[in-house]
C-alpha cells in the first residue's frame, strides 16, 4: 500500500532528524570539554583548582575522558528509546 | 612441582631478577596456553566466522575486545612515559585516543554495523559504486595496518628481551607463532575471545603497580584520586622549576596551542577512521549492540587512560626525586637503576666530576652508531647527566615501588597481552583487505567457501611474516610512521565514510577527488617534513609552511580539505544513483534487512553472497 509506505518513510525521516539533533547536542559538549576546556581556554581555567590540580590541566588529563564516557552512554541509552518510540528497533 | 613450591623456591632465591624471571615464565606460559586454547576452541570454517566472528559477539565482550584491540604496546608501555616527559602537552594522546571513540560511537559504528558486510573497503566500494574507491581504500587499510603491526611485534621482542633475557628476534618469533595460531585457526572469532582475556590481563597488570605507587607517594589507593587530591603535582612543579624545566602542568611548553589543537583533532579523527577499530563493530549482533559495545569499549579504555596520566606524574616525581642531586654511589646502589642500566634504556654519568648526578634540560649524551645515547660521548652543550628512555616509566614502576617480583612479571605479561591483541586485530584487517577486497573481487570471484577461508588464513600467515621481519629489523623512523598512519586514516577514511552516511548527495566523483586530495596533501606534507629521516636528505624538503602545524597534526587539515572537496564536487556533479540513495536510507534505520542487493553490478553481489 502506498499510504503505508509514505507513513513509514515519514517516520524514518523524523527518527533521523531526532538522531541528528541528539548528535549535535552531544558533539557540542564533546567539543566544549576537549577543545574548549582542555586546549583553547586551558590557561584561563588553570586559575582555578580542583583538588590540588589546575582545573584546565585536570580537564585535559582526567575530566574530558570522564565526559566522553558519559556522552557515549547517553547516546546509546537515548537511541534505544528513540528506536522504540519510532518502532525501528531490530 | 606445585606453584606454592615454585613460589617458595623463587622467594628464597638470592637475586630478585631470578625471581622475576621464574614468575615471568610462569605467567607467560599460563596466558599463552589460555590464548592457544581459546584459538583452538573457536576455530572456524566459514567466511562469516573468519571475518566478523559470525556477528554474534555480545556488546560487553566486544567492548573488551575493542579495548584490547585498540590499546597497543604503545598505550601500555610508551604512553605514560611520553606524558611523563611532556607534562601537559602529553594530553594530546589522552584526548585524541579517547575522544575519537565519541566520533566513532555517534557517527560511524551503528551505521556501518547496519550496512553489514566484512570490511571498510566494502562500504566505500558500495556506497561510492566504484571499484577504484574500493581499491584505494583497501590499499590505505593495508598500509595503515602494516605500519602499525610492525611496532607491535617490536614491543613483543622488547618485553621478551628485557624480562626473559632472550634475543629480540627470538621473542618476535615466539610472538609470531602465538598470534599465528589463534588468528589463523579462529580468524575474527578466535581473535575476539582471546582479546577479551587479553584485556583482563593487561588492565590488571597496569593497575596493580599504579595503585601501589599511588599508595606509596600520595597515600591514596586510587591513582586518579591521588593524582587530583594530593600535593604530588604541586611538588613536581616545584622540582621541575628548580631544575630549569617548565612546570609539569604548564600548557604549551613545547608545542604551540594551534599545534596541540591540530594534533588532538588528527588523532581523534584518525582513531575513528582506523580500519581495525571500525571492523570490530561489524561483529556485534545488532545496531543496538554496536552502540552499547562502543560504550563498553570507551569505559574499558578510560580505566587505563585516566590511570596513565596519574602514573606519569608519579613516575616523573619519583625519577627526579631518586636520582637528582644524589651522589653517584647512592644512585649506583638502587637495584632498579642497575637492572635498567644494563638494558641501555637508563644512562647516566657524572660528567662534571662533582660526585653528584645532575638532572637538567637537554640531551645528556650524543647518540652512538646504534642511534642510542652513548655513555662515552657526553654532550658538552648540556649539564644534564641522565638519559632515561620513556619506555622504562611503566616497565620500571614496580621495581621502583619495590613491589614483589610477581608484580614485575605481571607487567611483562600485560605488555605482551597488549601487543599481541593489537597485532591480531591488525593482521585480520590486512588479511581481509588482501583476500576479501582485492583477491576475490578481482581475481577469483567464484571461489568456493573453503577456498575463501584458506586464502584468508594464508594472507594472515603472510602478514605475520612481514610484521615479524619489521619487528626484527625496525625501520629507523617508526615514530614518524605512526604519525603517518593516523594522518592518512584521518584524511582518507573518516570524511568519506561520514559523508557517505550523513549526506546522501555525496557521489563517487566527489569522494574519489576528496580522498585523493586529502591523502596526497597529508602524505606530501609528512614526507616533506620528515625527509631527513625517511629519504636521508640533508635538509627537510618542506618546512611547516601550513601555519606552523607539525607533521603529526597535519591530518587535521588533510581531513578538512577532503571534507570540503568531497562536498563541493559532489554538489557540482550528478547525484548518485537511486539504489545508492536507498542504501544510505537503509543504513540510517536499525530495522530492516542489512544487505541491499547489487548496487552497481551483478558480479559484486554474487562475489559477496557465497
Amino acid at each position: 500500500m502506498p499510504g503505508e509506505s509514505t507513513k513509514r518513510s515519514d517516520r524514518h525521516r523524523q527518527y533521523w532528524r531526532a538522531n541528528i539533533r541528539l548528535i549535535v547536542v552531544l558533539l557540542t559538549v564533546w567539543a566544549a570539554v576537549s577543545f574548549g576546556c582542555s586546549i583553547l581556554f586551558v590557561e584561563q581555567l588553570n586559575a582555578f583548582t580542583i583538588g590540588q590540580l589546575p582545573l584546565g590541566f585536570w580537564f585535559a588529563q582526567q575530566g574530558a575522558i570522564y565526559v566522553f564516557v558519559i556522552l557515549v552512554f547517553v547516546y546509546a541509552w537515548s537511541m534505544d528509546r528513540l528506536d522504540r518510540k519510532f518502532g525501528v528497533a531490530e | 612441582m606445585t606453584l606454592a613450591m615454585l613460589a617458595q623456591a623463587a622467594s628464597t632465591a638470592q637475586s630478585g631478577t631470578d625471581d622475576t624471571r621464574v614468575f615471568t615464565y610462569i605467567f607467560v606460559t599460563i596466558t599463552f596456553i589460555a590464548y592457544l586454547y581459546i584459538g583452538w576452541r573457536s576455530r572456524v570454517r566459514e567466511s562469516g566466522g573468519f571475518y566478523v566472528a559470525g556477528r554474534g559477539v555480545p556488546a560487553i565482550a566486544n567492548g573488551a575486545a575493542t579495548a584490547a584491540d585498540w590499546m597497543s604496546a604503545a598505550s601500555f608501555i610508551s604512553m605514560a612515559g611520553l606524558i611523563s616527559f611532556m607534562g601537559y602537552d602529553g594530553s594530546i594522546y589522552l584526548l585524541g585516543w579517547t575522544g575519537g571513540y565519541v566520533l566513532l560511537a555517534l557517527l560511524l559504528a551503528p551505521y556501518l554495523r547496519k550496512f553489514g558486510k566484512y570490511t571498510v573497503p566494502d562500504f566505500v566500494g558500495e556506497r561510492y559504486y566504484s571499484e577504484t574507491a574500493r581499491v584505494v581504500a583497501a590499499i590505505a587499510a593495508i598500509f595503515v595496518s602494516v605500519t602499525y603491526v610492525a611496532g607491535q611485534m617490536r614491543g613483543v621482542g622488547i618485553v621478551f628481551s628485557r624480562f626473559l633475557e632472550v634475543p629480540i628476534w627470538e621473542g618476535v618469533v615466539v610472538g609470531m607463532v602465538i598470534v599465528g595460531f589463534f588468528a589463523i585457526l579462529g580468524g575474527m572469532k578466535g581473535i575476539t575471545w582471546t582479546q577479551v582475556v587479553q584485556y583482563g590481563v593487561l588492565i590488571f597488570a597496569f593497575l596493580i603497580p599504579a595503585v601501589a605507587l599511588s599508595r606509596m607517594l600520595t597515600g591514596y589507593s586510587i591513582p586518579q584520586i591521588g593524582f587530583t587530591a594530593s600535593d604530588i603535582t604541586t611538588k613536581l612543579n616545584q622540582i621541575q622549576t628548580d631544575l630549569g624545566f617548565a612546570e609539569y602542568t604548564q600548557p604549551f611548553a613545547n608545542k604551540s596551542k594551534l599545534d596541540v589543537f591540530c594534533i588532538t583533532f588528527a588523532l581523534m579523527v584518525g582513531t575513528a577512521g582506523l580500519p581495525h577499530v571500525i571492523v570490530r563493530f561489524y561483529t556485534t549482533a545488532s545496531v543496538k549492540a554496536a552502540r552499547w559495545s562502543a560504550v563498553w569499549a570507551l569505559f574499558f579504555i578510560a580505566i587505563l587512560y585516566t590511570t596513565a596520566p596519574a602514573l606519569a606524574s608519579f613516575a616523573r616525581y619519583n625519577l627526579l626525586h631518586s636520582i637528582e642531586g644524589r651522589t653517584v654511589a647512592e644512585v649506583d646502589g638502587l637495584a632498579w637503576v642497575q637492572s635498567w642500566r644494563r638494558t641501555g634504556l637508563l644512562v647516566y654519568a657524572d660528567k662534571n666530576d662533582d660526585g653528584k648526578i645532575t638532572f637538567a634540560p637537554g640531551e645528556a649524551f650524543l647518540t652512538g652508531d646504534d642511534n642510542k645515547p652513548d655513555v662515552n660521548q657526553p654532550n658538552p652543550e648540556s649539564v644534564n647527566e641522565v638519559y632515561a628512555d620513556r619506555d622504562i616509566i611503566v616497565l620500571a614502576t614496580p621495581e621502583v615501588a619495590r613491589l614483589a617480583p610477581w608484580v614485575i612479571a605481571l607487567v611483562a605479561t600485560g605488555g605482551l597481552a597488549a601487543a599481541l591483541s593489537t597485532a591480531a586485530g591488525l593482521l585480520l584487517v590486512i588479511s581481509s583487505s588482501i583476500a576479501h577486497d582485492l583477491y576475490f573481487h578481482f581475481v577469483d570471484p567464484k571461489a568456493p567457501e573453503s577456498r575463501r577461508v584458506l586464502v584468508g588464513r594464508l594472507t594472515i600467515l603472510l602478514g605475520i611474516c612481514v610484521a615479524g621481519w619489521f619487528g626484527v629489523h625496525p625501520p629507523g623512523f617508526v615514530a614518524q610512521v605512526v604519525a603517518f598512519a593516523f594522518g592518512l586514516a584521518a584524511s582518507s577514511f573518516f570524511p568519506i565514510i561520514l559523508l557517505g552516511i550523513f549526506d546522501a548527495r555525496t557521489n563517487r566523483t566527489g569522494a574519489v577527488c576528496g580522498m585523493i586530495t586529502g591523502l596526497l596533501f597529508t602524505a606530501i606534507y609528512i614526507l616533506g617534513n620528515y625527509s631527513v629521516k625517511i629519504f636521508g636528505t640533508t635538509e627537510p624538503l618542506m618546512g611547516r609552511w601550513c601555519f606552523g602545524i607539525s607533521a603529526e597534526g597535519i591530518g587535521a587539515v588533510g581531513c578538512l580539505v577532503n571534507f570540503v572537496i568531497t562536498f563541493v564536487i559532489s554538489r557540482m556533479t550528478a547525484p548518485p544513483p537511486a539504489s545508492v540513495q536507498k542504501l544510505v536510507e537503509s543504513v540510517r534505520i536499525p530495522a530492516g534487512p542489512s544487505k541491499i542487493e547489487s548496487h552497481f553490478d551483478e558480479s559484486d553481489a554474487w562475489a559477496d553472497n557465497p
